[in-house]
C-alpha cells in the first residue's frame, strides 16, 4: 500500500467519476432540502401544534402543545378562508381562460405569414412581462380610480357616470385584468416559439387537401401546440393560487378588498398581525397542497388526452 | 412583408397564397389591439409622471403636466435618496441572486443529463416536484426558520431562499442534455482530465445560451417578487423596489404629494427592466420551454 500514499493528492485533485454528479448536483440539494423541504415540514409540524394557556387566570402560561389536525379543522371550517378561496375561484375563473385564450390567439395572429407590425406587435404585449405585478397593480389602480380613470372620462363626458371599477362586482374583472395584462406577452411567447417549431409541409399538405386558414389554425395548430399550452395552464393556475401583491397594492384605493381577500392575505395576517403562526402553517399547507393537487390533476387530464389521441 | 415571396406560400396553389395575403389584416388589427391594450397602463404612467401633484387629479389624465423635473427632484430627495438605494438593491438581490441560481441550476441539471448515478431519479423527481410547490406559499415558513436562525430582516434571507430554483434545474438538465455531446465528454475523459476540467472548459460554454434563459428568467423573477422580500425585511434601507413602492403607495391613501411620487418611482423603475428585456430578447431560448414538456 505504499502507492497510495503517493496517489493521495493526485486523487484529490482529480474527480471521479462516481462521485462527480453528487459533487455537482449538492449545491442545488443541500439548497433544495434546506429552503424547500425543511420549511414544507416546519409548516407542517407547525400546523399541529397550537398555543394553550395552561393553569388559567393570570398565573396561567401560554404553552406549545400538540393538537393534531385541530388547526385544519378550524381552517377548513373558517368562513373568511373559505370566503377567500371563493372569490380566488371567481377571479381564477376569469383571469386563467383569458390569459391563455388571448395568448393563444395573438400567437396563432403572430403565425399568420402576411401579418404586418408583427416585431412591433409581438415586443408590445412582451413590455408588461417586465412590470412587476406591485407596479403593475398601481398603474391599473390609477386606471381604474374614477378620477384619473381614462375610461371613466370618456363615460362621463358622455354622460354616463364613472365606472365603478374598483367596486363589487367589477372589482373580479379589474384584478383578473391586472394578471391577464401581465401573463398574456410571456404565454404567447411559449406558444409562439412552440408554434415555430411545427414543420411546415404538415400546412402545406392541409392546404392542397382544401383547408382554409381558420381551419388549419384550428384543426392542426391548436391540437400541435397544446403540450405548450398546457404548461402555462400550470403556471397560470400557481400564479393565481398565490395572488397576493396586486389586491394588496390596490387595498388602499377602495373599501371592498378586505385584510383578507385573498388566501395568502389572510396567511399573512394570522402570521404577522394576529400572530397566530399554527394556523397561518395549517392555511399554507393547505394552499400549497391545493397548489400541487390542481396541477398534477392537469398534468394528468392533458397526459391521458395525449395518450388517446395518440391511439 | 412580402408574403408571396416566402417558400411557404410559393409552394403553395395561388388560391391559397392570394388567401394568406387577404387574410392578413383581420389578424393584423386583432394584435394591434393587443399592443394598444398592453402599452395604454405604460404610456399613462410616463405621462401622469409629468404632472406636478396639483394637476394629477384636476387635468386630463393623458394630458402631460408641467411637473416632470419638480417630481424626479422629489423622487430621489425622498427619504434621503431612498429611492436609488431601492433601486440598488432590487439590482443586488435580482443580479446576484440570478447568478448564484444560474450556476448551481447548470451544475446539478448537467449532473442529471450526464451522469448515470444512483440516486439520480430521487434527485430529478424531487426537484420537479418543487416546480410544482408554489414558491410564495413557502414564504411564511422560510421566514419562521430564517428568523429561528436569526437571519430574517437580513438582505441574505432575500438572496439565500430564491437561489434555489427548481424550474432552472429543470431547464437546465433539458439543454444540457441536447447541447453536450457525450462523445465529447468520453473523449477528454480518455484524455485524462478530471471531471471538473470536462465541466468548466467543456460543458460550460456549450451551456452559455441556456444558462443566459436561466438568468434572465431568474432575474425578472426576483426583480419583480414582492412577498418574500415584504415578509422578510423590516428596516427600509433594504427594501428592493417593488417593496419600497408599495408601501410608497399604503402610505400615500388620499395624499396627491405620495401619489406623485409613487407615479413617478413606478415610471423611473420600469424603465430599466424593460430595456433590459428588449435588449436581451433574442437571446432568450425560449424554446427551450415550450419544447420543455417534451424533455
Amino acid at each position: 500500500m505504499t502507492a497510495s500514499v503517493q496517489a493521495r493528492p493526485r486523487a484529490r485533485r482529480t474527480l471521479r467519476p462516481r462521485f462527480a454528479p453528487y459533487l455537482f448536483s449538492a449545491p442545488a440539494v443541500v439548497l433544495y432540502v434546506a429552503f424547500m423541504l425543511v420549511p414544507v415540514g416546519y409548516a407542517i409540524w407547525l400546523s399541529l401544534r397550537a398555543y394553550r394557556l395552561v393553569g388559567g387566570g393570570i398565573l396561567g402560561t401560554r404553552q406549545d402543545v400538540f393538537v393534531g389536525l385541530e388547526n385544519y379543522v378550524s381552517v377548513l371550517t373558517d368562513p373568511e378562508l373559505l370566503a377567500s378561496l371563493g372569490r380566488l375561484a371567481v377571479y381564477g375563473l376569469i383571469a386563467v381562460p383569458l390569459t391563455l385564450g388571448l395568448a393563444l390567439l395573438f400567437a396563432l395572429m403572430l403565425d399568420v405569414p402576411a401579418v404586418r407590425a408583427k416585431r412591433f406587435a409581438r415586443t408590445a404585449i412582451f413590455v408588461p412581462y417586465a412590470v412587476p405585478g406591485v407596479v403593475a397593480a398601481l398603474l391599473w389602480g390609477f386606471m381604474y380610480l374614477p378620477s384619473t380613470s381614462p375610461f371613466s372620462y370618456l363615460t362621463e363626458a358622455a354622460g354616463w357616470g364613472t365606472i365603478p371599477f374598483l367596486e363589487n362586482p367589477t372589482l373580479f374583472g379589474s384584478l383578473a385584468n391586472i394578471a391577464i395584462w401581465g401573463g398574456v406577452g410571456f404565454n404567447m411567447i411559449i406558444i409562439y416559439t412552440s408554434l415555430r417549431g411545427i414543420p411546415t409541409e404538415l400546412y402545406e399538405s392541409a392546404r392542397l387537401d382544401g383547408a382554409s386558414e381558420v381551419q388549419i389554425a384550428l384543426r392542426v395548430k391548436v391540437p400541435l401546440v397544446m403540450p405548450a399550452v398546457v404548461l402555462t395552464l400550470v403556471f397560470s393556475l400557481i400564479g393565481t393560487l398565490q395572488v397576493y401583491g396586486e389586491p394588496a397594492t390596490l387595498q388602499p384605493m377602495t373599501r371592498d378588498i378586505s385584510q383578507t381577500w385573498a388566501p395568502l392575505m389572510t396567511i399573512y395576517r394570522d402570521a404577522f398581525v394576529t400572530d397566530d403562526l399554527p394556523a397561518a402553517a395549517a392555511s399554507s399547507t393547505v394552499l400549497a397542497l391545493g397548489t400541487v393537487l390542481i396541477s398534477v390533476l392537469v398534468l394528468a387530464i392533458a397526459n391521458r388526452r395525449r395518450m388517446e389521441d395518440a391511439k | 412583408m412580402t408574403a408571396a415571396v416566402s417558400p411557404r406560400a410559393v409552394s403553395a396553389p395561388r388560391r391559397a397564397a392570394s388567401a394568406s395575403r387577404r387574410g392578413g389584416i383581420l389578424p393584423t388589427i386583432v394584435l394591434l389591439i393587443g399592443a394598444v391594450y398592453c402599452l395604454i397602463p405604460v404610456a399613462w404612467v410616463f405621462v401622469a409622471t409629468s404632472k406636478a401633484p396639483s394637476e394629477l387629479f384636476s387635468t386630463f389624465t393623458f394630458a402631460p403636466g408641467t411637473g416632470l423635473f419638480g417630481n424626479l427632484a422629489d423622487l430621489f430627495a425622498y427619504g434621503n435618496g431612498q429611492f436609488v438605494l431601492w433601486a440598488l438593491n432590487s439590482l443586488l438581490y435580482s443580479g446576484v441572486g440570478a447568478l448564484l441560481s444560474t450556476l448551481v441550476s447548470a451544475m446539478a441539471g448537467y449532473a442529471l443529463a450526464k451522469y448515470e448515478f444512483p440516486g439520480r431519479k430521487l434527485v430529478f423527481y424531487g426537484i420537479l416536484a418543487g416546480v410544482l410547490i408554489p414558491g410564495i406559499t413557502l414564504a411564511v415558513p422560510q421566514y419562521l426558520l430564517l428568523s429561528q436562525l436569526g437571519l430574517a430582516g437580513n438582505p441574505l434571507s432575500v438572496l439565500i431562499p430564491v437561489i434555489i430554483s427548481p424550474f432552472g434545474i429543470y431547464l437546465s438538465r433539458v439543454y444540457a442534455a441536447s447541447a453536450v455531446p457525450q462523445e465529447t465528454i468520453e473523449a477528454a475523459r480518455i484524455d485524462g482530465s478530471s471531471e471538473w476540467r470536462i465541466f468548466r472548459s467543456i460543458a460550460l460554454p456549450l451551456l452559455v445560451p441556456g444558462m443566459v434563459t436561466v438568468f434572465l428568467l431568474q432575474f425578472i423573477g426576483i426583480w419583480n417578487n414582492f412577498l418574500l422580500p415584504y415578509i422578510m425585511l423590516s428596516d427600509q434601507s433594504t427594501y428592493p423596489l417593488t417593496v419600497g413602492l408599495f408601501t410608497l403607495l399604503s402610505r400615500g391613501s388620499g395624499s396627491p404629494a405620495l401619489y406623485s411620487l409613487a407615479i413617478t418611482g413606478a415610471a423611473v423603475s420600469i424603465v430599466p427592466l424593460v430595456a433590459l428585456v428588449l435588449f436581451l430578447q433574442r437571446y432568450w431560448k425560449l424554446d427551450l420551454i415550450s419544447g420543455g414538456l417534451k424533455g
